[in-house]
């Protein structure tokens, strides 16, 4: 390790609601290979996110090769030296590999406005031979791996003659042949003197790759630690730490041994591997992992939302064969999306229309007529029954808060009768008081008898809510608890547990290249 | 949905088997109409498909850009009238100099091209919205400066013979059929594909329509080259107000509406993306061949114009269609 290339002291992010960073510090040297790890929402990412000029800091200073800087734009950061390569790739598919390390910055003829395609694909060419690279520059970037293009993202950062390269989760969407690609360049990189700074989940990975560790928790800092000196546990327990509102667990009492939904080797190429489980009768089942584990992909196929390549379904021990989530409400099954506002709400209609949206059948007269005073019961009901907060059943859905959004929601599926109710992640971008009415909902569902799936991602609403909680991992359940068993430090090895299950299948597709597609 | 995505493409779906197939079909249709009707292959017809192509192509020459950037422009028609307007009110109503008649035609089409660019994207209006303002606007100031009169061109006949002459049929007798105005189109689009292909304006055309917020962390001004391809788009409709006014040796200010369809329709036949990023001149070319080929031999096989319209729209989205299942 060489000198110190990047110190922040003190970093203040605020953002409205939420007080994202909070007192945080970050060193990193040149020839480096710097870890920086934390539970979701700890702010490795905005704190990067700072450095590379994406967001402004609220407060603190960032010293830059000994001299205080502002970094206002990313592009102020590129031409320091320091390079971000974001989760979601910055590409143009259609342009070729060259055209898209120097976007921007063509090369040019001496005619005004032409471009020089010889001397562009021959300094790609040169950068690609760099870092060792058997790649064609005027190869479509639609054309390639994830892998692939992921290369060409620190092509283009080396392109301006990069320092401080940060790379967010650059492995989450690799292989495993592709991720000892990636080291290799990442190792290249370190003995030409750049400070690389590595976001992961994935722990057992960054005692291979990383130098120091810094781990990040609810947007503070807590501590780096040289990589060799510390153990997984350690780093896990740090990463955990103990939450700000841990209350005790109130243990839910037992619910009935009947099974209403089982789900069988669920498979779909690269997104779920074998996913197996039961849902009991009265029962919360909290399904925890990390972001990208295929949690939210599970409860898409089961909901009949995505396509499966295999796997069985049954609910109340029938085979049931759910191709769309029409089906899925048929027979009872309900999805309350993370996203609330884009799948969840028509956020233009009022309550009462949302409320009834999924069972306006059962508000159809014998011609078609729609029978608005059975509507407004309805509607009446469920705004009691879930003490929905709004000044009326004609208020617009827009105009509420994340709770009670999320009151509406649940209201919708309970009027159209559905007995299984997938949660995922029901309380995000909600405020803690709305919270624990949301929980206190969920614990009355259940009591009443309805089977509860609840993804989240935080360990103890988890904890705290569920009677077993499945742990998945890059698509398969890596572990099943029953909540008198269940920990934080367990669930999280199990959440970041890589399985050879990768190195089965190295050409299909990976889910991002899916999603591309 | 398999793994396809991964390897390198294969033949059958490169961009270069877009346009074979584009070219095939064109040359199918060809061959049909020539076997169903002796009147089809003779030089005074192929001459009537070359000129009925050049202005519509002109326009599907501007268009290709506008939507390869990602946007649309409902506008190109009634721009082309109100540039044929503007071009008569120089030269007719003001007795300017042909020439002088011509660019203001030109500048017209780009000025309307520019305000186009401007309020997509410093006012941040949808491009449909914003053109479609503009299709109103052009229409009614054609309709205002020409006082709903057509404008001829009777006192200047140069400007007519100029593009209804034949430059190569002076030099080779049998090709007479071409029109000037034919070379006007096919020039106009070797520019077009030099500056797609060659420029920094082209490369960032695709960037554009690629990934607009990818081109915009790569520093690239998105907004001065959004507003410069709708200009560029606006400057061809110019180009062809100005060759319509010429063939027709007058103005019709009520002509115009409906030919951006037209515009589009031969882009898209052509492999050009409505979602951005993917198109070529040459496919746009292809494409209006294959709708004035269409028009002109179900004309000869004496089937009723509105079933030609039927027909037109029929293999628009025949060709969309066979082009997705080629690259699923």
């Amino acid at each position: 390790m060489g000198d110190v290339l990047v110190l922040m002291e003190g970093i203040e992010k605020t953002f409205p609601g939420v007080h994202a960073l909070s007192q945080c510090q970050f060193e990193l040297r040149s020839g480096e290979i710097h870890a920086l790890v934390g539970e979701n929402g700890a702010g490795k990412s905005t704190l990067m996110k700072v450095l590379a000029g994406v967001y402004n800091k609220d407060a603190g200073r960032i010293v830059y090769k000994g001299k205080e800087v502002e970094i206002h734009n990313p592009r102020a950061a590129q031409h320091l030296g320091i390079s971000m390569i974001h989760q979601e790739l910055n590409l143009m598919p259609h342009l070729t590999v060259a055209q898209n390390i120097f976007i921007g910055r063509e090369p040019r003829r001496s005619v005004p406005f032409m471009l020089d395609d010889k001397a562009i694909n021959e300094q790609a060419q040169q950068l690609i031979a760099m870092m060792r690279l058997n790649l064609d520059p005027r190869t479509k970037v639609a054309d390639l791996t994830v892998a692939k293009q992921q290369m060409v993202e620190i092509a283009k950062a080396l392109s301006f003659k990069a320092e401080v390269l940060i790379m967010d989760e650059p492995t989450a969407a690799l292989t495993n042949l592709e991720i000892d690609e990636l080291f290799r360049i990442i190792r290249d990189l370190r003995a030409t003197g750049v400070g690389v700074v590595h976001i992961s989940h994935r722990l057992e990975e960054l005692k291979q790759i990383s130098d120091r560790v810094t781990v990040m928790r609810d947007g503070r800092y807590i501590d780096t630690v040289k990589t060799q000196e510390a153990t997984i546990d350690l780093i896990i327990s740090m990463m955990v730490g103990r939450t700000i509102y841990e209350s005790t667990p109130e243990v839910p009492e037992k619910p009935s041994e009947e099974i209403v939904l089982a789900v069988k080797n669920l498979k779909r190429a690269n997104v779920l591997r074998d996913v197996s489980f039961n849902l009991k009768k009265g029962e919360i089942l909290g399904f925890a992992g990390l972001v990208g584990a295929g949690r939210t992909e599970v409860a898409r196929a089961v909901f009949g939302a995505d396509r499966v390549d295999a796997g069985e379904v049954y609910v109340q021990g029938e085979k049931v064969h759910i191709k769309s989530p029409n089906d899925a409400v048929k027979h009872g099954i309900g999805y309350l999306s993370e996203d609330r506002k884009r799948y969840g709400l028509a956020l233009g209609l009022d309550v009462e229309e949302n409320i009834v949206l999924a069972a306006f059948k059962k508000f159809l007269g014998k011609i078609g007529w729609v029978n608005r005073s059975k509507m407004r019961t309805t509607a009446q009901h469920f705004v009691d029954a879930l003490t929905i907060k709004t000044p009326g059943l004609q208020q617009k859905v827009k105009n509420l808060s994340g709770g009670n959004q999320q009151k509406i929601v649940i209201g919708k599926w309970l009027a159209a009768d559905t007995r299984i109710l997938i949660f995922d992640e029901p309380t995000r971008g909600i405020d803690v008081g709305a919270k624990s009415e949301i929980y206190r909902l969920l614990n009355d569902l259940a009591q009443q008898g309805k089977s509860i799936i609840m993804i989240s991602s935080e360990l103890p609403e988890i904890l705290r809510m569920s009677h077993r909680v499945i742990v998945m991992c890059e698509g398969r359940v890596t572990g099943e608890f029953n909540i008198a068993d269940a920990t934080q430090e367990k669930i999280m090895q199990h959440a970041t547990q890589r399985g050879e299950a990768l190195l089965v299948d190295e050409s299909a597709p990976t889910p991002a290249q899916l999603g591309n597609a | 949905m398999e793994a396809k995505i991964a390897q390198p493409r294969s033949l059958f779906r490169s961009d270069a088997m877009q346009k074979l197939l584009a070219f095939g079909g064109l040359l199918v249709l060809f061959v049909a109409f020539s076997l169903a009707s002796p009147y089809f292959l003779t030089p005074d017809n192929i001459g009537g498909i070359f000129l009925a192509t050049a202005v519509n192509g002109v326009l599907a020459l501007g268009v290709t850009f506008v939507i390869i950037n990602g946007g649309i422009d409902l506008s190109v028609g009634t721009v082309m009238t109100f540039s044929a307007v503007m071009t008569g009110q120089f030269i007719t109503v003001w007795q300017l100099p042909v020439l002088v008649g011509v660019l203001a035609g030109l500048a017209t089409g780009a000025l309307c091209g520019l305000a186009n660019g401007v309020v997509i994207s410093k006012m941040k209006v949808p491009p449909f919205v914003a053109t479609l303002g503009m299709l109103y606007a052009t229409k009614g100031l054609s309709l205002v400066v020409s006082q709903l009169h057509p404008i001829y061109f009777n006192d200047t006949p140069i400007f007519n013979q100029t593009a209804m002459g034949s430059i190569l049929g002076l030099v080779i007798p049998a090709l007479d059929p071409i029109k000037n105005v034919v070379l006007i189109f096919f020039g106009a689009a070797i520019v077009a594909s030099i500056i797609l292909t060659k420029t920094v304006l082209g490369r960032y055309t695709f960037a554009l329509g690629s990934n607009e917020e990818a081109t915009r962390l790569s520093g690239v001004n998105v907004d001065r080259w959004k507003t410069a391809v709708y200009t560029l788009g606006g400057l061809f409709a110019g180009l062809a107000g100005v060759m319509i006014a010429a063939r027709l040796n007058s103005a019709q200010p009520a002509l115009g509406a409906g030919y951006e369809l037209d515009a589009i329709a031969a882009a898209v036949i052509g492999g050009t993306s409505l979602s951005g990023g993917e198109g070529s001149i040459l496919g746009t070319i292809i494409g209006a061949f294959v709708i004035s080929v269409l028009a002109n031999g179900l004309r000869i096989l004496s089937v009723p114009q509105e079933w030609q319209i039927v027909v037109t729209g029929t293999i628009l989205v025949l060709a969309v269609y066979l082009d997705r299942r080629r690259k699923r």
